[in-house]
């Protein structure tokens, strides 16, 4: 084969891989879309399941809509506060090369862990400190969850800032505090941000960890100490079921995950364009 | 402000960057720092505000004296020496921020009282007008903050030539400006700590030649009150803008002369061979 036609195979090969994506993704939205939705309706995101415990044929999942707004939201907003520090510490500015190549090893690892592992661990802390299945629980076990998740991806992105950036912040006389939290912040604020939407993504789609953690309920939201409902486990729940007019309903919770989670997605980017107006490249 | 260098070695692992070295850079005075690639003129210029600590696995030996202090001494105080110090690095790298506050950043960060903010605008006013970059209409006594900015603001603007170029658009983002305007935003941002010596790592190399003109006639305009330091490898350059070379060769410093004894009379035989283009 001559030079030319290896490219061309090469290049075929790439765009097949390419198209192969787009192709699944759209096969997943299709099945999603068609089987859910005779059962999505107005109510579906506005009420809570009526007509028997969370199974029911009438009403909707915005207690699980909501529950998972706070689960997610509340593991994301906990887990920043660790990960911001933790992907500053793993700079080269701020520990020997030795303690960062192990705690990234571990954080590598911990990303690896399954789940359900999470959930196990969450579970038996929880019987420890003699914690119920609650909002908080699942909180604090989607925080582990999400933490090595976002501390990797921020970790990444602060490294990647240029490093004439971090010497002229130096050469102005700027503390390395300073420098990090004004300077490279600033640099990389739009891929910090984007780490943090990607952190909250990976929670709200999570279901193993917070089976234990956070368990499920049939109404909204109150205490932080109540168990609540999750759009994953409502899906996990309603597929289980012999019933079809329910196992419809499970393809519309999943619908609204999905939709929550492309307008995620579109938030980031725009998120990220609008604070990378000022990046130096 | 004067520099003293004396015994200066530098190694990176196994590979000797800098070998003894030992000179006065002249006060008031463009130095050029020339020399083949690789020959540790940027590794110098880095050693003369402790730059070169960023590097990883560098071992500096020697005694480097700013204003008579040694800032290899384990007691320096790196902050106050490098507010000293201005650095302009080869690619400019404006801050991720507006032009505007690329030049009170570092100000701010530095914390400088009303007093002293007044002060240098007195000062800056009347630099500006000898440099020739235009007038600032003479100030009130009574400012409120936000005029004294920027006052500030213009005055390093024209300082560093680019006041009449940015003077409606100070509120945009900085990387929006070409090359050259960030270079000499970047002249603008160092002369806002109010510094002494300026040193210039190949500062017009990723410049067209006309922001290097431009780039060589701000560094004629400071040299009075300052003390530069300017690493090129452009020889041409270094004969239009040097009061006093440095010429490097494998680590070591071959020559230190005055520009107009070194272009015409070195007293080198690597010099010479270098001039001629023989060694490069």
């Amino acid at each position: 084969m001559n030079r030319r036609n290896e490219e061309k195979l090469a290049i075929g090969l790439m765009r097949l891989s390419l198209y192969g994506v787009v192709l699944i993704l759209a096969a997943i939205m299709a099945v999603i879309v068609v089987k859910g939705f005779s059962a999505m309706s107005w109510s579906m995101i506005t009420q809570t399941p009526k007509g028997g415990f969370y199974l029911g044929k009438e009403g909707g999942v915005a207690n699980a809509i909501v529950g998972s707004i706070y689960l997610a939201g509340g593991a994301t907003f906990l887990s920043l506060l660790i990960s911001v520090p933790l992907a500053f510490a793993l700079q080269k500015e701020y520990s020997s090369g030795r303690l960062t190549y192990y705690s990234r090893l571990a954080l590598d690892v911990l990303w690896g862990t399954p789940s359900i592992v999470y959930g196990a661990f969450g579970f038996i802390i929880m019987m420890m400190i003699g914690l119920r299945s609650s909002l908080l629980a699942g909180i604090i076990t989607l925080a582990l969850l999400v933490t090595p998740i976002m501390t990797r991806a921020m970790e990444e992105i602060i490294r990647m800032a240029p490093q004439e950036l971090k010497e002229t912040a130096c050469a102005l006389g700027l503390t390395r505090l300073e420098s990090s939290s004004t300077v490279i912040l600033r640099q990389t604020i739009g891929g910090l941000l984007t780490a943090v939407m990607l952190a909250f993504s990976r929670a709200i789609g999570d279901a193993a960890s917070i089976l234990f953690t956070a368990g499920f309920s049939d109404h909204m939201p109150g205490s932080l100490l109540d168990p609540v409902a999750s759009l994953p486990l409502a899906v996990f729940f309603q597929i289980s079921t012999p019933i079809v007019e329910v196992q419809q309903r499970a393809y519309a919770s999943a619908l609204i995950l999905f939709i929550i989670v492309l307008l995620l997605s579109l938030l980031s980017r725009w998120i990220y364009l609008k604070f990378s107006q000022n990046v130096i490249k | 402000m004067a520099i003293q260098i004396r015994n200066l070695s530098v190694r990176y692992g196994a590979h000797q960057a800098l070998r003894d070295v030992s000179v006065d850079l002249p006060v008031g005075k463009i130095t050029a720092v020339i020399g083949p690639s690789g020959c540790g003129k940027t590794t110098f210029l880095k050693c003369l505000n402790r730059l070169i600590d960023l590097q990883e696995g560098v071992q500096v030996s020697g005694r480097v004296l700013v204003d008579n202090e040694d800032i290899y001494a384990p007691q320096a105080d790196l902050l106050a020496l490098r507010k000293k110090i201005g650095f302009l690095p080869q690619r400019p790298f404006p801050l991720p921020m507006s032009i505007y506050d690329n030049i009170t950043f570092a100000p701010r960060i530095h914390r400088l009282s009303e007093a002293e903010l007044l002060s240098h605008i007195n000062g800056l006013t009347t630099a500006v007008a000898q440099s020739g970059n235009g007038e600032v209409k003479p100030i009130g006594r009574h400012l409120d903050e936000k005029t004294k900015w920027n006052l500030l603001v213009e005055n390093y603007l024209r300082l560093a030539g680019l006041w009449e170029e940015l003077r409606g658009r100070l509120h945009e983002p900085a990387a929006r400006l070409s090359v050259g305007q960030q270079q000499r935003l970047a002249l603008a941002r160092a002369l806002a700590i109010e510094p002494s010596v300026i040193l210039a790592d190949e500062p017009t190399s990723a410049l067209d030649p006309i922001s290097a003109r431009l780039i060589e006639g701000q560094f004629k305009l400071l040299k009075d009150k300052y003390t530069l330091a300017v690493v090129t490898h452009i020889l041409r350059q270094a004969r239009r803008i040097a009061d006093h070379v440095l010429f490097f060769y494998m680590g070591e410093l071959v020559e230190s002369a005055p520009a107009e004894q070194f272009f015409n009379h070195p007293q080198h035989q690597r010099t010479a061979a270098y001039l001629s283009g023989e060694i490069s």
